[in-house]
């Protein structure tokens, strides 16, 4: 990559250390060691203190399913890369310049993802005969020239950190647990990140274990006066503060943005939320972080089972609340016959799925796209389901919100999808006014009185009696007196919502439900397709949805840059698709569908609008490659004037 | 609304507007009569009570009652009904389910239901059959019974709802039989004052697919001999003449003994309030299967926050120490930085 400067300054002649670093644009670093490293840790602090220098940030954590993988080995390598930038930027980075790895197995895991000329920070101390073998070396990497095109710089992370911790008295065994804290100083330095974030950030986090705050305070000093005096760093560099939109901003998760986005959701609406929830990777940290705010008026319950946890919520939606539930793919299939009754029932409800590798178990700390038919069709019956996705970790607070706007409205359940790819990273997130939110409680409106005039002249109340515009049937909620009526999942009569066994009740019920779900069409925003030269300008349309937006739109930039016409539309509405995505597909000559699956949107916008779309389908357990996407586009292009391309194009790089 | 503005209520005021399409002579008739019948007696309020039902035969019944009601997915009415009561303290609900909903495919439910304490009043119509799928055996269903799936006698031990109940700790447990509406009404009244999860098992004649199930214990003429009813504070005695009792012998097991043999003052003492459900299990491992001396009656009603109440304290405390919640300051709550125009 060009725009790197790490590698090239990396060949200047070795020079004292000057006070002055090095002015670099962006840098990508990856942290990578025993999943007992702290790896993670050091991966969020780093990303702390250059989200409050103010870089633009984009991160990934990528750690292993397994708690604890057997130390040492391959599988067990956990990982945080981060890229941090003085311009905008949009995903985590294809290679990073630079490596950081506590013992062989994480140095093997991830030379090969390295960009040449890249720096590599090895734990010397790390690389015994029987590390290496755990690791699977057969000869020592450090001299074997496999590592050549590298920058190597072996530091003894460990000896180091134990010999700076003594004065805190801390145990040998405790002692070498803070070498993470060294690495992180000395990268600190490396990039001149200021180090008081940090240093207050242990004060904060340990001011209840001197011993632990001590330990890592003098580890993270050591490794920052390692950088600074120690002569085998020809220079510091830095990453100015990019150019944000003015504004007050934070680094979020998509996790923490979700669990935000549904406090936000419970009060915009001005209703009480009820989580409903099981335990699941990837999708629990919802569930803790809306635990932490019962004072907003929400209720979760950790239920005995995915099942009870989507029951509970569409039973606190028929008794008048937001109810929301949070899962993962294994727990989707779960929940597929309580969305059924929701679907019958026809009351609000927020399943939110953070999708990963399946099927069955699967990958269950990685991420994957391919939940995106089932949540279409993934029930008995016809069942249609509005599906929205957010596309990057801060769009996951509005996606909720919207997602909640139409649950509300029309009175039915909404499926989220997020996936493990955003629900873990994190970006800086400009933070809303509030009084620029939407107002939802328009939408709620629950019954207070009959809506039916019998012809005897008595007044009663029909659950089933729609509004004209959206179809949607009344919310009359328990304790509202002279509502009280009866439902249920079987099939119900038009209008007076009693049990209905009549055939042509049944067909008109089934189609007034589909027709409800797809009017939701009018009354979201029309695609808005990025094309420079408006509307059909460019020579080929990419249709992405989800989190693959940065790599996506990285990609499109990057391949405009080198001249050629692209256009990118970004899909939040998946079901029902905007009400212009037909005459947006067909103004394309081409159209490029990346996903993180084998094809479902692909599959889904054929179906629809009869376009030959192609497909670019990853299906690894990680995201795509801003290149992966960018090689794709360019082959794309090539081959427009050829008759008949040779259908979807296939996963790009090699290695 | 005329319902605001009366305040008693008859049967009548109770029942909805659906025909009620049970069998003819199915025992599940009598349990709805004496729901209906509690209602008014008990003052309770038709829009403040909600029935949460599952499938089966014996789920029909929210379709009954002119109340909010809710007849949900097969063995997921605790569930549904769990997420009512702890949303909205200020109602009653009531769930209904059967020997199949609520010990098959729903087993997990009910049992966590009963262990969160979660305010509802559960009644279990245990008729010992899938009646709605046409005479499968069920859960509750004697061992070696033949039916449709069954040709050969079934092989499966069954479960005894009453001992199940009282394994999960649930606070209140109870049993009654479909063939004696003042026994249904009295129990059901005191499961409804229950504040908590209360259990209430009811002995339902099916009388197209398990006809006489439960009629050698039910019928008017064995019952002096075959029901043991348990009434707190008193001796637990049975027969026609109260010539038989219950002690609970060295090993902690409950036996039957005649009265004259051991004398009166060795009878068990029935105490629903005992904190340990010991006792009540002993009690509840008396019969093997409705052909024995059985008792029924309240096995046990003790006190213990219910989940509702412990969750809604959680709220009120959270309100107390934080405040309401600030969306805005919530959304500023981990660091931030300012970036100015311009820069
Ligand atoms: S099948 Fe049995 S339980 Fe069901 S309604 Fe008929 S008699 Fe009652």
């Amino acid at each position: 990559m060009a725009d790197s400067v790490v590698s090239s300054s990396a060949h200047s002649p070795s020079r004292p250390n000057g006070h002055r670093p090095q002015p670099v644009d962006r840098v990508v670093i990856r942290f990578a060691g025993d999943s007992g490293d702290g790896m993670q840790l050091a991966g969020d602090r780093f990303t702390a203190s250059s989200a409050i220098f103010g870089n633009d940030i984009a991160t990934f954590p990528d750690f292993p399913a397994e708690i604890r993988a057997p130390a040492g080995t391959v599988a067990g390598v956990s990982a945080f890369q981060i890229h941090i930038s003085d311009h905008d930027i949009l995903t985590p980075g294809d290679h990073p310049n630079v490596l950081v790895a506590m013992n062989p197995a994480a140095l093997k895991a991830h030379v090969p993802d390295l960009e040449p000329g890249a720096a590599i920070l090895l734990n010397s101390d790390a690389f015994d005969e029987r590390s290496l073998q755990k690791a699977g070396y057969v000869a020592d990497p450090r001299t074997d020239h496999s590592l050549d095109s590298f920058k190597v710089y072996e530091v003894p992370m460990t000896s180091l950190t134990m010999e700076a911790v003594k004065p805190s008295g801390t145990k040998a065994r405790d002692a070498e647990r803070s070498k993470n804290f060294f690495a992180l100083g000395l990268v600190s330095w490396m990039y001149s990140r200021p180090p008081e974030p940090t240093l207050e950030w242990v004060a904060k986090r340990f001011a209840g274990n001197d011993m632990v705050r001590q330990a890592n305070t003098l580890a993270f000093k050591a490794g920052w006066n390692f950088g600074e005096t120690a002569e085998i760093f020809e220079s510091a560099y830095e990453v100015k503060p990019a150019h944000l939109p003015a504004g007050t901003y934070t680094n979020i998760s998509g996790n923490t943005a979700l669990a935000w986005g549904v406090v936000a959701a419970g009060q915009l609406a001005k209703l009480p939320v009820f989580l409903g929830s099981y335990p699941i990777t990837p999708a629990s940290d919802v569930l803790h972080e809306l635990s932490k705010h019962k004072n907003f008026g929400v209720r979760t319950l950790q239920a005995e089972d995915e099942i009870a946890g989507v029951g509970s919520a569409l039973g606190a939606s028929y008794a008048g609340a937001l109810g929301v539930t949070t899962t993962s793919g294994p727990g989707l299939d779960l929940k597929a016959e309580t969305i059924g009754l929701a679907v019958s029932l026809e009351l609000p409800l927020l399943v939110i799925d953070i999708q990963r590798g399946g099927p069955s178990t699967g990958l269950p700390t990685k991420t994957e796209q391919a939940d995106l038919l089932q949540a279409m069709y993934g029930r008995h019956g016809e069942a249609p389901v509005p599906v929205l996705a957010p596309s990057t970790p801060g769009d996951c607070f509005y996606t909720v919100i919207e997602a909640a706007r139409i649950a509300l409205k029309y009175r039915t359940p909404v499926i989220l999808l997020s996936d493990g790819y955003l629900a873990n990273g994190a970006e800086p997130w400009r933070i809303p006014e509030v009084s620029d939110l939407p107002d939802l409680s328009a939408d709620v409106r629950q019954a207070s009185s009959p809506n039916k005039v019998l012809p005897d002249g008595s007044e009663v109340f029909w659950p089933y009696l729609r509004d004209t515009e959206t179809l949607a049937r009344p919310w009359a909620v328990p304790g509202t007196p002279g509502l009280m009526h009866r439902i249920g999942g079987l099939e119900k009569a038009d209008g007076s919502g009693n049990v209905s066994y009549d055939p042509a009740n049944h067909d008109l019920m089934v189609r007034l439900r589909a027709q409800k779900v797809a009017g939701i069409a009018r009354d979201i925003p029309p695609a808005e397709v990025d094309d420079p030269d408006g509307v059909g300008g460019a020579d080929l349309l990419v249709l992405a949805w989800g989190s693959t937006y940065g790599a996506v739109q990285a990609a499109v930039r990057a391949v405009r840059a080198g001249g050629r016409r692209v256009a990118h539309l970004h899909l939040r509405h998946l079901n029902p698709f905007p009400a212009n995505l037909g005459d947006v597909l067909r103004a394309y000559r081409k159209v490029l569908v990346p996903e993180v699956n084998l094809g479902q949107l692909r599959r889904l916008v054929r179906a629809e609008y009869l376009v030959d779309a192609e497909g670019l389908n990853k299906v690894s357990g990680q995201p795509f490659r801003r290149e992966e996407v960018q090689k794709a586009i360019l082959a794309s292009l090539g081959s427009l004037g050829h008759a008949n391309g040779n259908g979807a194009s296939q996963q790009g790089r090699a290695g | 609304m005329t319902d605001l503005a009366a305040p008693t209520t008859t049967r009548k005021d109770w029942a909805s507007d659906q025909e009620v399409r049970w069998c003819p002579g199915c025992g599940d008739y009598s349990i709805l009569t004496a729901v209906q019948l509690l209602m008014p007696e008990i003052g309770a309020k038709r829009e403040d009570t909600v029935f949460i039902s599952g499938i089966g035969c014996s789920s029909r019944f929210p379709y009954y009652m002119n109340t909010y009601g809710v007849h949900s997915i097969h063995g997921r009415a605790p569930a549904f009904a769990t997420g009512v009561a702890l949303s909205r303290p200020d109602l009653h609900v009531w769930v209904v389910t059967g020997d199949g909903d609520a010990l098959s495919i729903g087993g997990n439910h009910l049992l966590h239901a009963l262990r969160r304490n979660v305010n509802l009043t559960i009644i279990l119509f245990n008729n010992q059959i899938y009646g709605l799928t046409k005479g499968q055996y069920s859960p509750t269903s004697e061992a070696g019974k033949v039916t449709k799936s069954t040709p050969f006698g079934s092989l499966d031990h069954p479960y005894n709802p009453v001992s199940l109940a009282l394994g999960a700790e649930a606070s209140f447990v109870a049993r009654t039989h479909d063939m004696d509406r003042k026994h249904m009404m009295e129990v059901f009244r005191r499961a409804y004052e229950h504040k908590g999860a209360a259990l209430v098992e009811v002995y339902q004649n099916c009388n197209v697919f398990n006809d006489g199930a439960f009629e050698a214990i039910t019928a008017k003429d064995n019952r002096p001999s075959m029901l043991i009813p348990l009434e707190h504070g008193k001796p637990v005695r049975f027969g026609p003449q109260g010539e038989k009792g219950v002690v609970i012998n060295d090993q902690g097991r409950a036996v039957i003994v005649d009265v004259a043999e051991v004398g009166e003052e060795r009878l068990l003492v029935h105490d629903e309030s005992r904190p340990d459900p010991s006792v009540a299990f002993a009690l509840s491992r008396l019969a093997n299967g409705p052909h024995e001396p059985t008792p029924i009656g309240v096995f046990r009603a003790v006190e213990r926050p219910d989940y509702g109440s412990l969750v809604a304290r959680q709220m009120d405390e959270a309100v107390a120490k934080k405040g309401p919640g600030d969306l805005s300051a919530l959304l500023r709550s981990g660091t931030t930085w300012t970036v100015e125009a311009g820069q």
